[in-house]
C-alpha cells in the first residue's frame, strides 16, 4: 500500500487561532480515508489544507508540507490551481453552477479554464456522468438547468464535475450531510465504486458513515490527530481513551 | 384611572400629529408632481422631440438638441464611471479584510458625499483649462465622477451576495483565481449590477449642476464632443430662469420628459432585479 | 520535489508571501494581474478626492495668498474691482440649511414613524415608495416648480400675510419679492425631507420587535413605545440621516439657485433676497472675469467641500454605529 499523500507536522491557523496543531497523517493509494471528530475539530481545516483551499483566506497561514506523490503542495514551486486539478473536492452542499445546464457543469473544470477542446465535451460529460450513475437519469435533458435536479442528483452532478478534470485525489467535506438517506446511500455506494481510480478523503460528522466506507479512520480532537489506524480496528478496539468514547458516544 | 384617560388622550395627540406630519410632507411632493404632469403634458407635441429651441418671442420649437446631448454625455459618462466602478467593486468584495479595502470603502462612501457643483468645478480643472473650452467630453467626466461611487457600492453589494460555495467550487476544478472572479462571481451578480448601473444612470440624468462649466449646454446641434453641448437638464434651466412665457412651458415639457426617462430607467432596473430574485 | 527534505518546518509562509512565490515561479501570473487591474481602478477612487482636494486648494492659492482670512470675514463681494469676501454665501448656506433641516426633521421623523410604526403596512409601504420617488426628481425640477409655482403663491399670499401680521418682528421685514431667503428653505426641506425620512425608516426597521414587544407588555401605548423603545434605540442613527440631510442640504445648488435671489447680503429677514456658496459658482463661474474671480469662486468651492466632507464623516460613524447595533444597518 503506497501512501498517496503524506501529511508532516502540518499547522493552520487563522489569526490567533491554532486550527490544526502539528499533525502528520499519511493517505493511503486507492483507499478511502475518513476523519471523524466533534464538529470544530478542526476535520474540514484539515481537508481543504490538503487542495490549498486556505489560500483564499488572509488570516489563514499554513506550516509544515502535505506531500502528493513527490511534490510538497505548500513548496515554493507548487501551484494551486495545479494542485486543485490533481486534488478535486465535493462539498458539504451540492454547488451546482445555477447559470449553467447539466451538460456545462460537467466541463466546467474545463469551460471555466478556458481549456476546452469542442470536440471532446461530450465524450467527457458522458464518460463522468455513467460514472456517477447519473447519465441514465439526466441523458435527455443535458442542455436544462442543473438547479432542477434533486439535492441527490446535484451532489453526484457535483462529482461528476470533479472526476471531469480527471483528479488523483477527491476530497469530500460532509458529501452526504444534507442529503436524503436514500440519497445518502448512493453517494456511499458511488465512494466504493471510485476507489479503485482515485483515492478518497472524506469528512464525516457520521460515525456509521465512516465505518461503512472507509478503510482508514483518522479520529480528531481539539485540532490535533488522536489516533489513526484501520477502519474496522478503530471501531471495535480503538487505542486511545478519548476515541473509544467518542466512538461508543459518550462525548461529541 | 384618570391617568389611563391622559395616556391615551395623549397618545391620540401624538398620533394625530404624526399624521398630519405625514399629510404635508406628501402634499407639496404630490403638487409638484401635478404640476410636472399637467403643465408639461399640456405643452409637448411631435415638435418637441424634433426641433431645436426657438429664439424667445417665437412660439413653438423644441429640445431635441437636449435629449441627444443628455443620452451622448450620459453613454460617455458610462463609459468611465462603470468599468471603474465594477472593477473597483471587485478589488473589494474579492479582496476583502485588507486595510487598504477599507480606506477605499470610506472613501467612495465620502465621494459620494461631495456637492455635484464641486465634481463640475473638478472636471473644469481637469479637462476644460487643458483643452481651452467648455466641451460635451468635459461634462461627461463630471457626472463619470458622480457615477463612479454609486456603482462601485451597488456592485460590491451584489458580489457580497454570490454565495462562496461557487466560489470555491470554481476554485475546486482547478480553475485560476481571476479567472473564477470574472466567470462565475461576477456573472453571478449580473443581473444585479446591471440594475444598480441602470439606477445610478438615472440618478444622473437629471444633474444640472455638473454641466453648468463642462458641457455649458448650446443652443444649437454640436456636431463634435469637444464643443460646448445641449443637455436637457441645462435647458430646463435656463429656460425656468428666463422671462418668456413660452420658453417656460417649454421647461415643463422637458420637465415632464426628464422625469418620465429617468422613471422608465428605474422601472427597467426594477425589472431586471425582479427577475433575478425569482432565477 | 524532494520529500526526504526535513527542514519544510521552517516553512512558514503567510498568505501574502505564497501569492509571490508562486507568482515568481511563474505559477499564476493571471491573477497576478487580474489583481493590479482591479486594484488600479479601486486606488483611483482614492486618488480622484485627493485630486478634487487637492486640485481646489491649488487653484484657490491666488484668492488665498490675496486676502487671507478676510476672504471668510469679509462681506464685499466686487469682481470689477477685485475685492472678494464670501462671507453673505456662508451665512446665506448655513442660515438656509440650518433653518431647512430643523423644519424638515420633525416632519421627516413623524412621516418615518408613521410610515413604520403607525399606518397599516400597505398604506406605509405606499407612502415610502412615493417619498423614494420623490427623492429621485432632480433639482433642477423643483427649481422649475419652485420659481413658477412656489415663488407666485409665497409673493401674493404668505409674504404679505407674514409682514402684516409678523412684520414687528426683524425676521419679516421688506418687501415681499417671492424670492429670498424663505424660498430657500422652503425649498431645501421639501427636498431633503424624503432623504431624511428614508434613512430614518430603514433606521427605526432596525429596532428589534422585542424592544417593542416590551413596552406593550408592560401596557404602553403606540406613543409611549415610541418614546420608550423605538426613539432611544434609534437615536444615533436618525441623528446620522438628519446630518446627512444637511450635507445635501449645504450642496444643493440648482433648485436654490433658481428660488434664492442670488443677491450676496447678510439679512436677518427672510424675505430678502439671499445667496449661497454652490449658487454664486454656478452663476459666476463660467463667466469669471479675472484670474482671481475664479480663484475666489474656488476657494468658496474648497469651503464648501471642507464642510461637507466634515458632515458627510460625522454622519458616517453615526450610522454606521445603528449598523454596528443592530447588525442590520441601512443601506446608506
Amino acid at each position: 500500500m503506497t501512501n498517496k499523500i503524506t501529511i508532516e507536522n502540518l499547522n493552520v491557523y487563522f489569526s490567533a487561532t491554532h486550527a490544526i496543531k502539528n499533525v502528520s497523517l499519511d493517505v493511503p493509494q486507492n483507499r478511502v480515508t475518513a476523519i471523524i471528530g466533534p464538529s470544530g475539530c478542526g476535520k474540514s481545516t484539515l481537508l481543504r489544507s490538503i487542495n490549498r483551499m486556505h489560500d483564499m483566506i488572509p488570516s489563514a497561514r499554513v506550516t509544515g508540507s502535505i506531500i502528493l506523490d513527490d511534490t510538497d503542495i505548500y513548496g515554493r514551486s507548487s501551484n494551486p490551481v495545479l494542485i486543485r486539478r490533481r486534488v478535486g473536492m465535493v462539498f458539504q452542499k451540492p454547488n451546482p453552477f445555477p447559470a449553467m445546464s447539466i451538460h456545462d457543469n460537467v466541463i466546467a473544470g474545463y469551460k471555466l479554464s478556458g481549456r476546452l477542446n469542442r470536440g471532446d465535451a461530450d465524450e467527457i460529460v458522458e464518460s463522468s456522468l455513467k460514472r456517477v450513475a447519473l447519465w441514465d437519469e439526466v441523458k435527455d435533458r443535458l442542455k436544462t438547468s442543473a438547479m432542477n435536479l434533486s439535492g441527490g442528483q446535484q451532489q453526484r452532478l457535483c462529482i461528476a464535475r470533479t472526476i471531469a478534470v480527471k483528479p488523483d485525489v477527491i476530497l469530500m467535506d460532509e458529501p452526504a450531510s444534507a442529503l436524503d438517506p436514500l440519497s445518502t446511500l448512493k453517494i456511499e455506494e458511488l465512494i466504493e465504486e471510485l476507489k479503485d481510480k482515485y483515492t478518497i478523503v472524506i469528512v464525516t460528522h457520521n460515525m456509521q458513515q465512516a465505518a461503512r466506507v472507509s478503510d482508514i479512520t483518522a479520529f480528531f480532537y481539539l485540532g490535533e490527530l488522536i489516533e489513526t489506524g484501520g477502519t474496522r480496528k478503530m471501531f471495535t478496539n480503538p487505542e486511545k481513551k478519548q476515541t473509544e468514547d467518542y466512538i461508543t458516544g459518550r462525548f461529541g | 384611572m384618570n391617568g389611563m384617560v391622559a395616556r391615551s388622550l395623549k397618545n391620540g395627540v401624538m398620533m394625530l400629529l404624526m399624521g398630519t406630519a405625514t399629510l404635508l410632507v406628501l402634499t407639496p411632493l404630490v403638487l409638484i408632481f401635478v404640476h410636472i404632469v399637467r403643465e408639461g403634458a399640456g405643452s409637448i407635441n411631435l415638435d418637441f422631440f424634433t426641433n431645436i429651441p426657438n429664439p424667445p418671442g417665437e412660439s413653438g420649437g423644441g429640445m431635441a438638441n437636449g435629449l441627444v446631448g443628455s443620452a451622448v454625455i450620459l453613454f460617455m459618462a458610462s463609459l468611465i464611471g462603470i468599468p471603474t466602478g465594477i472593477f473597483g467593486a471587485l478589488y473589494l468584495s474579492e479582496y476583502e479584510g485588507h486595510r487598504l479595502a477599507q480606506v477605499i470603502r470610506f472613501s467612495a462612501d465620502v465621494l459620494a458625499g461631495v456637492p455635484s457643483i464641486i465634481t463640475g468645478l473638478v472636471a473644469y480643472t481637469l479637462i476644460v483649462v487643458p483643452m481651452h473650452g467648455f466641451s460635451a467630453v468635459a461634462g461627461a467626466v463630471a457626472l463619470g465622477l458622480i457615477i463612479i461611487p454609486i456603482v462601485l457600492r451597488t456592485t460590491e453589494e451584489q458580489l457580497k451576495m454570490v454565495p462562496g460555495t461557487l466560489r470555491e467550487a470554481s476554485l475546486a476544478l482547478g480553475v485560476p483565481f481571476w479567472r473564477t472572479t470574472l466567470q462565475v462571481t461576477l456573472r453571478s451578480a449580473l443581473k444585479g449590477i446591471i440594475t444598480g448601473i441602470l439606477l445610478s444612470i438615472a440618478r444622473v440624468a437629471g444633474e444640472t449642476a455638473p454641466l453648468l462649466f463642462t458641457a455649458l449646454g448650446n443652443q444649437f446641434w454640436s456636431s463634435k464632443l469637444t464643443e460646448p453641448m445641449a443637455a436637457l437638464p441645462l435647458q430646463i434651466f435656463n429656460f425656468a430662469i428666463s422671462p418668456y412665457e413660452d420658453w417656460h412651458r417649454l421647461a415643463w415639457a422637458g420637465a415632464l420628459v426628464l422625469v418620465v426617462i429617468m422613471f422608465g430607467i428605474s422601472l427597467v432596473a426594477r425589472f431586471f432585479g425582479r427577475e433575478r430574485s425569482m432565477g | 520535489m524532494n520529500r526526504f527534505d526535513t527542514n519544510r518546518m521552517e516553512a512558514i509562509v503567510s498568505h501574502e508571501e505564497q501569492l509571490r512565490d508562486t507568482v515568481s515561479a511563474g505559477g499564476f501570473s493571471g491573477d497576478r494581474i487580474f489583481r493590479m487591474i482591479t486594484l488600479g481602478f479601486a486606488l483611483s477612487i482614492i486618488l480622484i478626492l485627493l485630486l478634487i482636494t487637492i486640485g481646489m486648494a491649488v487653484e484657490s492659492i491666488p484668492a488665498l495668498k490675496q486676502f487671507g482670512w478676510r476672504f471668510i470675514t469679509g462681506a464685499n463681494w466686487d469682481a470689477v474691482q477685485g475685492r472678494f469676501g464670501a462671507l453673505p454665501y456662508i451665512w446665506g448656506s448655513i442660515v438656509s440649511s440650518l433653518l431647512a433641516i430643523v423644519a424638515a426633521t420633525p416632519l421627516a421623523v413623524g412621516t418615518a414613524l408613521f410610515i413604520t410604526e403607525i399606518a397599516p403596512k400597505k398604506l406605509g409601504g405606499a407612502i415610502a415608495s412615493l417619498v423614494e420617488l420623490l427623492a429621485a426628481i432632480p433639482s433642477v425640477i423643483y427649481g422649475l416648480w419652485g420659481i413658477l409655482v412656489m415663488i407666485p403663491w409665497l409673493q401674493q399670499t404668505v409674504e404679505p400675510f407674514l409682514v402684516d401680521h409678523f412684520g414687528f418682528l426683524p425676521f419679516f421685514r421688506g418687501a415681499p419679492y417671492g424670492v429670498g431667503m424663505l424660498a430657500a428653505v422652503m425649498i431645501i426641506m421639501i427636498m431633503i425631507i424624503p432623504i431624511i425620512t428614508s434613512i430614518t425608516k430603514e433606521v427605526l426597521l432596525t429596532v428589534p420587535v422585542s424592544q417593542k414587544e416590551a413596552a406593550v407588555a408592560l401596557g404602553a401605548t403606540t406613543w409611549e413605545t415610541i418614546r420608550m423603545a423605538v426613539l432611544p434605540y434609534g437615536r444615533s442613527g436618525i441623528l446620522g440621516a438628519v446630518v446627512l440631510g444637511l450635507g445635501r442640504a449645504i450642496g444643493e445648488t440648482m433648485a436654490v439657485t433658481m428660488v434664492i435671489g442670488n443677491t450676496p447680503q447678510i439679512s436677518l429677514s427672510l424675505l430678502d433676497p439671499a445667496y449661497t456658496m454652490p449658487s454664486v459658482i454656478a452663476n459666476e463661474f463660467a463667466e469669471a472675469s479675472s484670474n482671481l474671480h475664479s480663484s475666489a469662486l474656488m476657494e468658496i468651492g474648497l469651503i464648501l467641500l471642507v464642510m461637507t466632507l466634515l458632515i458627510n464623516i460625522t454622519a458616517r460613524f453615526l450610522i454606521w454605529g445603528v449598523a454596528r447595533q443592530g447588525a442590520a444597518g441601512g443601506r446608506i
